[in-house]
């Protein structure tokens, strides 16, 4: 099969890539352009350990082909602190210990932060819910939630 | 050893020095390398869940274009069975040579049968297809009760019991007393049997690796696991290759919980890669997990227990059979030994039976055994307490092990912390509240509790000084829940500076010590104790550096604050120095300043916790959810609060999953029909409630700083504290895992089928 040519905006970036016509976003992203920052945890859309934003939206991208992204603009982990300073969710989850091993933090920070987006001042059941895509086997999720309902409160007041 | 006070860093919440990393998806996992000419490594498995290997023919495979190798059984050192055991601690080589590599017979769906490296993944998926291997399919069992049968299928025909071919490989008991005699002083006798399911520890990583190995064989291994100690000596063992050739790095591990304390693709890919000459990644897929990696047993247990009118209990009789899979080894140490523990029982016989059968070999999770054989005591204790009109908590407080009870598995306990959780639970807010009205929904609360043996053993670390004066700690164990936070937190302490200044690392084999495995809730245990040592070492040899300039005696120098003072005036007026200068001084004045300290450490104490739960039960729906949550646990001293919670908060939230729905559920033709996390469902954030942590702190005293392991713990009360507030919800009990809602239906639905019947 012949790779296909593929242009893009990543992080702020225009991207040029090569990829199979069946090789998901996920695979792109880890391989040629090297961000594995996004993790593989199932490859079924049901881990959100990859979740990226496509045009502000969040998605699983192991669910999206890396072809699709042609002329759409990609967000990943990579792009979310601004050269040293952390984006405040980054901030806060290390304040609050809201990882543990850190495979789905990726992927945690990634989802909330198109929460925060959406909705600045979400309820607890509106974050959990928001976050139900996301495995974390680690923590219980219960820092992870405390660490978003903190930022929002910070980020809200400034 | 002098307990720290009045600390700085000790119990704080630091910021852990891996966090920045991995905050911004810089952090090294174990499929996040690439090296340069790397190529792709599969594995071949077998579909049946029991059959001899007549023959593999790999021809067709190897003339595939782009394959460079294909390894079998045959390319793997073996460890035959009738030569014995060869232990690599709990493991016997015998079984793992043939786990990871099927040899005469593939004994699970998803046993490996070959493994081939090409240029891309789907030309080495490919070419696993062009392998042909002729199976003569045989009888298969998987639940206990099918493998205990009289014609059941047998897995390892050498294995005998009571005389004959068995799939019991395996038999302990834990004993004291007479229970005979025991039971007869009961006035209240109750005796059950529960059934648990295998279920996997779920870990969000796949397992994986990256391996090279160059023509003189030295070999680099980069993989995520428990211990790089474990995979260098495996795979030695298991290639032949030295273990002073391998170096194995440490990735960032993405969850384990006792899952990753074993090797299964790192031989593959050293073959493969020594065959072909390139670097090998391997990255394992989310159905390869759940068909070949260890879950932990399924179970069946019977429990019996026997109390005075007055709440004393005379005698408990356990019975634990827990499903090895293929090969021997499940741990029944942990049911046997634990279950019983937080009690002092003067006539107990608690026994554990291992049992094979033709699933995935069970590795460790999390208090392996422990939390099975809590599930039956704790629902059984649960019983006795009403049938006795008790308050669950009096009832385990009036025959609570303490400081002097001999526990059957041999101690004789130290200064233990068990009466304090369940004096902290019963003073807890949560206890006290009411349950409230569910709106329609049934309310109940249930309490239970748990033990874990904890661990000590091998651990070394190097503290090293910069030649700025600052501070690098290299340790051996690979850091699974924020073991490098601890260390920061300690090392600063003693050393009297701020925690940013010192960076600690995981070494790989070849530039640390031998550091066993991360399990057995040992890590921070014993890391502690060997950068204790290697500080208080350096301390040392900073007083005495400051001596010398001053040049006054060493014993007159004392160190504070990150500097050296005088220890009065009397000892001369001196401007203190401070670490920084004397580390700019350091070459001048006898060379670098480090010390390594390398142990055995002894003296972790077990641990013991005790935890309440509400929940909430849709009767239309059948659906238990958990609203409420504490636990209360002995944590000996919490170093980083933040992640000792975290332990107890994560651990808590598998045992709801495990409670729950978590199930290993098995197709007609033997194979594992929900190897995904789509329909093996763990709890997702939308499952669960905050889960609240009560920290009893009462010090080890065989440890400087007072560690007690605190990881494992928090899953063995879970499962037993869920069913019996779903007890107190329904009036009706379960004595089966997992309480899902089909389940729930089910027992709903039980008067009206009787009526009916
Ligand atoms: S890897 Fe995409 S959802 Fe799990
Ligand atoms: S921190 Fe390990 S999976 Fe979330």
């Amino acid at each position: 099969m012949a790779k296909v040519h593929v242009t893009t905006l990543i992080n702020g970036e225009p991207t040029e890539f090569l990829c199979e016509p069946n090789d998901t976003m996920l695979d792109a992203l880890r391989g040629p352009l090297g961000l594995t920052g996004s993790k593989e945890g199932c490859a079924s859309g049901d881990c959100g350990a990859c979740s990226i934003t496509l045009d502000d939206r969040l998605v699983c991208s192991c669910l999206m082909l890396a072809v699709e992204s042609e002329g759409h603009e990609i967000r990943t982990i990579e792009g979310m602190a601004q050269g040293d300073r952390l984006h405040p969710l980054q901030q806060k989850f290390l304040e609050m210990a809201a990882l543990q091993c850190g495979i789905c933090t990726s992927g945690m920070l990634v989802a909330s932060d198109a929460l925060l987006k959406k909705n600045p001042d979400p309820t607890e059941e509106e974050v959990r819910f928001w976050l139900a895509g996301n495995l974390c086997r680690c923590t219980g999720y219960d820092k992870i939630v405390r660490a978003v309902m903190e930022t929002a409160a910070e980020m809200r007041a400034q | 050893m002098n307990v720290v006070t009045n600390n700085k860093w000790i119990g704080q919440r630091t910021i852990r020095p891996d966090g920045m990393d991995k905050v911004t998806g810089r952090a090294q996992f174990a499929a996040d390398t690439t090296m340069p000419g790397m190529i792709w490594g599969k594995i071949l498995r077998s579909p049946h869940p029991h059959a001899r290997i007549k023959s593999i023919d790999t021809s067709k495979a190897e003339k595939l274009p782009g394959v460079k190798a294909v390894v079998t059984s045959k390319d793997i050192v073996d460890f035959p069975i009738e030569k014995g055991a060869v232990m690599l601690g709990i493991q016997d080589m015998r079984w793992m040579c043939r786990n990871v590599m099927a040899r005469d017979k593939a004994l699970f769906p998803g046993h490996p049968i070959a493994a081939v490296a090409a240029t891309t993944e789907a030309i080495a998926a490919e070419a696993c297809n062009l392998i042909e291997v002729d199976y003569d399919v045989l009888p298969w069992a998987i639940e206990i009760d099918d493998a205990l049968k009289p014609d059941a299928a047998i897995l390892h025909e050498f294995n005998k019991f009571d005389g004959k071919p068995s799939n019991i490989v395996g038999r302990l008991e834990h004993k004291k007393g007479d229970i005979a005699e025991g039971f007869k002083q009961a006035d209240i006798v109750i005796e059950r049997t529960f059934t648990t399911r295998p279920v996997h520890q779920g870990y969000i990583e796949p397992h994986a690796c990256l391996i090279s190995v160059a023509a003189d064989g030295k070999t680099t291994i980069w993989s995520s696991s428990q211990g790089q100690f474990m995979v260098r000596a495996m795979t030695s063992m298991l290639t032949g290759i030295r273990q002073s050739d391998i170096r194995a790095i440490p990735a960032e591990i993405g969850g384990g919980f006792g899952g990753k304390t074993i090797v299964y693709l790192e031989p593959v890919a050293t073959l493969l890669a020594k065959k072909s000459g390139r670097p090998v990644k391997m990255v394992m897929t989310r159905e390869e997990v759940m068909r070949a990696t260890g879950p932990t047993s399924g179970s069946k247990s019977t429990v019996k227990i026997g109390a005075t009118k007055d709440g004393k209990i005379v005698a408990a009789h356990g019975t634990f059979y827990l499903q090895a899979g293929a090969f021997p080894g499940s741990p029944i140490r942990g049911a046997a030994g634990c279950s019983f523990a937080p009690y002092d029982i003067p006539n107990l016989l608690s026994e554990g039976f291992d049992v094979c059968s033709n699933r995935s070999k069970v590795a460790a999770y999390r208090a392996p055994g422990a939390p099975i054989g809590a599930y039956a005591v704790e629902c059984v204790m649960d019983e006795v307490a009403e049938a006795l009109k008790m308050d669950p908590l009096d009832f385990r407080l009036k025959n609570a092990a303490k400081q002097g009870t001999k526990a059957a598995h041999g101690p004789v306990f130290p200064r233990i912390g068990y009466i304090e959780t369940v004096e902290a639970a019963k003073a807890s807010p949560h206890y006290a509240a009411p349950l409230g009205d569910g709106n329609g929904k049934l309310r109940g609360r249930g309490v239970a509790s748990g033990f874990w043996f904890n661990a000590g053993g091998e651990s070394s670390a190097q503290v090293n000084i910069t030649e700025d004066g600052n501070v690098v700690v290299t340790t051996g164990h690979p850091d699974i829940g924020g073991s490098r936070a601890g260390i920061a937190n300690i090392c600063a302490e003693l050393l009297g500076i701020d925690y940013r200044r010192v960076s600690v690392i995981i070494g790989d084999t070849q530039t640390v010590g031998f550091s066993n495995l991360t399990g057995g809730s040992r890590v921070l245990f014993a890391s502690s104790m060997v950068v204790t040592q290697s500080t208080e070492k350096i301390i040392q040899t900073l007083r005495e550096r400051a001596a010398k300039i001053w040049e006054i005696d060493p014993e007159a120098v004392k160190w504070e604050n990150g500097a050296a003072h005088p220890v009065s005036p009397n000892a001369g007026q001196f401007e203190p120095l401070t670490l920084e200068q004397l580390a700019e001084k350091a070459p001048a004045m006898g060379g670098p300043i480090g010390a390594g300290v390398q142990l055995n450490t002894q003296g972790a104490d077990g641990g013991f916790g005790t935890h309440v739960c509400d929940v909430e039960v849709d009767v239309d729906l059948g659906i238990a959810r958990v609203i409420r949550y504490t636990a209360v646990q002995d944590v000996g001293r919490a170093i980083h609060p933040g992640y000792v919670e975290g332990q107890l908060q994560g651990g808590v939230a598998q045992g709801i999953g495990w409670a729950l729905n978590e199930e290993y559920i098995y197709t007609k033709e033997g194979k594992v029909d929900n190897p995904g996390f789509l329909d093996y469902r763990m709890p997702v954030c939308s499952d669960l409630p905050m889960i609240d942590c009560i920290m009893v702190e009462i010090p080890n005293p065989k440890h400087p700083q007072g560690v007690k392991g605190v990881g494992e713990v928090p899953l063995v009360p879970v499962m037993a504290a869920v069913a019996n507030a779903i007890y107190n919800a329904l009036g009706k009990r379960f004595y089966a895992l997992p309480m899902s809602p089909p389940k729930v239906l089910e027992k709903l639905d039980e008067p009206l089928r009787e009526a009916a019947e």
